[in-house]
């Protein structure tokens, strides 16, 4: 099967609130793709529509071409963690993935490799409901590698993790994309994403704001600039605007320069005796270039509520 | 591990194709990975099997006299009833006006009168008042019966009150022959032929032609120690239920094929406790007999007349049930409350199999719940029953174990109509309610009204709910036959629901089917 996600058109309104409004974007394998947007923009909407759980007013969402309904043996071609709260608390998790195993047609013998896979393997035949959050995440994740799927989807899969976690699951998500896997992993916090996510799909307000890859929303972001540290940034200032360059000071003798190369500024701090620390191509963080290209929904929304 | 860069990913376990069967087992899964739903259900067979036990061993105040020393504050049960050939408790008290016949022959007489007394209110000195009138089932005719001792076998060619003639024979059965009431301007003949063991019944309206009404073979009516000679003549008997009556048949060409000897007049059964209400009397004069039999009736008794069954060994059923019904309930509430439905609809994304995979779990633990339960219910009870004092009727394998079948389809369906309605709620408390309120008020009711049945068995207050709600179903727990040729209140503390077995389970599974295809609906068009 094609493991490609095709999301085309949808819409979906919720009573007054518009939900989608003309999601559109693909997601392909080999690589983690981020799903990232601000609290209510539509992800879990987004992938709810994905699995078949919710129908959508208009538009598509398919997988290698097909709705996700018309799938034989759904889990062996999409898994999919929403909710890792989605348990019967007195089941443990072992049979919590015995029965989803049995729903394919999968052996108890592959319950007890996904559970080695995650890590669980001390927590398995406990009841779930006494699971840490950090647990129920890593159980989820065990329920969607049951069927060995080339298309997996996670809805905010950091939630409750504690930091050794969130670094097990970051290398977990990059090994899955490095299988050639389609991996679709939705978060409102782009430092989540950052060093996993190869692709990204912002969206704001049910539609989708940018998608693309990280190292192009990060060299947009950071445009032509030069960040300089010196411990005389009233004296650099002064000979770098005059030699035609748009210097701002952001404090503690960093100054920012642009329109001037690195050789030049340079040559003209070297030619006027200023010392200096550091002259560096400036790069925008993940962070900042996400909150760019979301300020604007975001207070849109402040706007809409207040 | 890492597979080359162009090559998609390929799934090594994918199962070649799906089945609604890995459905069925992915809930059995999950039914049985939760320890209190096994239990609950554990509950519903211990609790039915425990209430058979209390039900049957409910004593009726009396100690059967077995020998045994009873407890000294019982006083000693009345006389145990006649039993019939086939071992059912039956009333056998009419008057009989008989006179041997040894080998085979032929009995005729014609019927010119049937008229009859019953008490039509209070009189004076405890003495009801008498007026004239006629039970429909007040009964004049030619009998012959193997002898005069209560419960022996017979057949037997009558006139009713309103039902016609009759041929009826052995207590429990009956075959209609010319129809009318009985006058002097439209008399009815009658003749029994025996044949051995063999009897014809015939009728005619004018003496001339005649109509064999049936043709049976009464096992044990020679009795060899007889010597082959069986009782043959008049009777006249007055089924009132209790209450004082008389029927009087007038009888001429009164012909016998063999050598007639004297008439010997029995009260059948005497005048006791399961006797005829009073004597009854006959005049003869020229070639006409009138013969006047008291309270009686040849017939097998009825719930309503103190008969007990091995029903009452399943009388627990619906408390048993409510463990199951809850359980039915939490199995698809406890997916909703938590949001494990989206994980269930994922792995099933055509949810008219999930509905279908999940229904069919709760339909299979209830049926063995239900099966298990009524046989290890009629298993405890059967010893126990006959403590009652009370007669109990035999009841035949094949009624048992449609009893058995029947209670485990009574709580499959039940639990499928819960997991319908917790579908279609979706929540635990709503859903929990509203399957007591549709099952046990109408049980509930049911019994209560109960009492207050109409006196043959229909129109009575609980009728329609045994008939239109899922407590139809407990039709087919019924192990009283009804005959309709004995007139008793057949009503629920009897023992007796006003449809069939079968028919009673099919309201059952019309409710369930209804419920089930809202919740197919329902669950087809939701967002998860």
């Amino acid at each position: 099967m094609d493991a490609t996600i095709k999301i085309d058109g949808l819409q979906k309104r919720f009573g007054e609130t518009q939900a989608l409004d003309g999601m559109t974007f693909t997601v392909r394998p080999g690589q983690v793709t981020g799903f990232i947007g601000p609290n209510g923009a539509g992800k879990s909407t987004t992938m709810r529509v994905i699995l078949g759980l919710d129908a959508p007013d208009a538009g598509t969402a398919t997988i290698g071409g097909y709705p996700y309904r018309s799938l034989r043996n759904p889990l062996c071609h999409v898994g999919s963690l929403l909710d890792a709260g989605a348990l019967q608390p007195s089941r443990s998790g072992r049979n919590h993935l015995l029965w989803l195993a049995h729903s394919q047609g999968l052996k108890a013998g592959r319950v007890d490799e996904v559970i080695a896979l995650t890590g669980m393997q001390s927590a398995a035949r406990r009841k779930a409901g006494g699971y840490s959050l950090g647990m129920r995440q890593r159980l989820g994740i065990a329920a969607a590698l049951l069927g060995d799927p080339p298309v997996l989807i996670f809805d905010e899969p950091y939630n409750g993790m504690d930091p050794e976690g969130i670094v097990w699951m970051k290398d977990f998500l990059r090994s899955l994309a490095a299988q050639n896997r389609a991996v679709l992993v939705s978060s409102h916090l782009m430092g989540e994403l950052e060093g996993t996510a190869g692709h990204l799909v912002v969206i704001g307000r049910g539609r989708v704001i940018a998608d693309t890859s990280v190292a192009d929303l990060i060299a947009a972001a950071s445009g032509n600039r030069i960040t300089l540290r010196t411990t005389a940034p009233a004296d650099a200032m002064t000979a770098l605007t005059s030699a035609g360059a748009e210097v701002t000071a952001n404090g503690s003798g960093v100054l920012t320069v642009s329109n001037l190369s690195s050789e030049r500024v340079v040559a003209i701090l070297t030619s006027h005796a200023i010392s200096f620390s550091e002259v560096s191509p400036h790069r925008a963080t993940l962070e900042q270039a996400y909150m760019e290209l979301t300020r604007e929904s975001v207070e849109y929304r402040g706007e809409a509520t207040s | 591990m890492t597979a080359g860069a162009v090559t998609p990913h390929r799934s090594p376990s994918t199962p070649e194709r799906d089945s609604f069967w890995y459905l069925v087992h992915a809930e059995w899964t999950k039914f049985r990975t939760v320890r209190g739903w096994v239990i609950a259900t554990g509950v519903t067979i211990l609790a039915i099997t425990a209430l058979a036990f209390l039900f049957c061993d409910i004593t009726a105040g009396c100690a059967v006299s077995s020998g045994a020393s009873g407890t000294a504050s019982a006083g000693a049960c009345p006389p145990a009833p006649p039993a019939g050939p086939g071992g059912e408790p039956v009333q056998d008290a009419f008057y009989f006006l008989h006179q041997p016949l040894t080998g085979n022959g032929t009995i005729t007489v014609q019927l010119t009168s049937l008229t009859g007394q019953i008490a039509i209110g209070p009189g004076s000195n405890g003495q009801p008042q008498m007026g004239s009138g006629l039970q429909p089932w007040s009964k004049a005719g030619i009998i012959i019966k193997e002898n005069t001792s209560q419960g022996s076998a017979y057949a037997a060619m009558m006139a009713t009150g309103s039902n016609g003639v009759r041929m009826q024979w052995d207590y429990v059965n009956d075959r209609p022959g010319l129809p009318g009431s009985v006058s002097a301007s439209a008399s009815r003949w009658l003749r029994l032929v025996r044949d051995g063991d063999t009897i014809t019944g015939y009728d005619s309206a004018d003496g001339t032609h005649w109509t064999p009404v049936d043709t049976v073979t009464l096992p044990g009516l020679t009795d060899p120690k007889q010597a082959g000679t069986v009782q043959a003549g008049l009777f006249t008997a007055a089924p009132s239920n209790g209450n004082a009556a008389t029927t009087t048949g007038v009888f001429q060409h009164i012909g016998l094929s063999w050598p007639a000897t004297r008439w010997t007049a029995t009260n059948v059964g005497g005048t006791g406790q399961n006797g005829v209400g009073q004597p009854g009397t006959f005049s003869q004069s020229g070639g006409v007999f009138s013969v006047t039999g008291g309270s009686g009736d040849i017939a097998p008794l009825t719930g309503g007349a103190g008969v007990i069954s091995i029903q009452r060994a399943l009388l627990g059923t619906f408390f048993g049930l409510i463990p199951l019904v809850v359980v039915a309930a939490m199995f698809i509430t406890g997916e909703y409350r938590r949001g494990l439905i989206r994980v269930s609809l994922t792995a099933a994304p055509r949810r008219g199999r999930l509905l279908a995979a999940k229904a069919a779990v709760i339909a299979a633990v209830g049926f063995v719940a239900g099966a298990v339960a009524a046989a290890l219910a009629v298993a405890v009870g059967t010893p126990v029953l006959p403590r009652t004092g009370i007669p109990v009727w035999p009841v035949s394998l094949l009624t048992e174990a449609r009893m058995v079948v029947g209670t485990g389809a009574l709580l499959a369906l039940a639990g499928v109509l819960a997991l319908a309605i917790a579908i279609i709620v979706r929540r635990s408390a709503p859903a929990i309610t509203t399957a007591i309120v549709v099952i046990f008020i109408p049980y509930l009711l049911t019994v209560g009204v109960g009492p207050q049945g109409g006196g043959n068995g229909r129109g009575g207050g609980g009728d329609w709910l045994l008939q239109a709600t899922p407590v139809a179903a407990m039709a087919v727990q019924q192990a009283l036959p009804r005959y309709y040729q004995v007139a008793a209140p057949y009503v629920v503390v009897g023992g007796y629901y006003p449809l069939a077995p079968w028919a009673g389970l099919a309201v059952e599974c019309a409710w369930a089917a209804a419920a089930l295809a809202l919740a197919f609906f329902l669950l087809r068009r939701r967002d998860a």
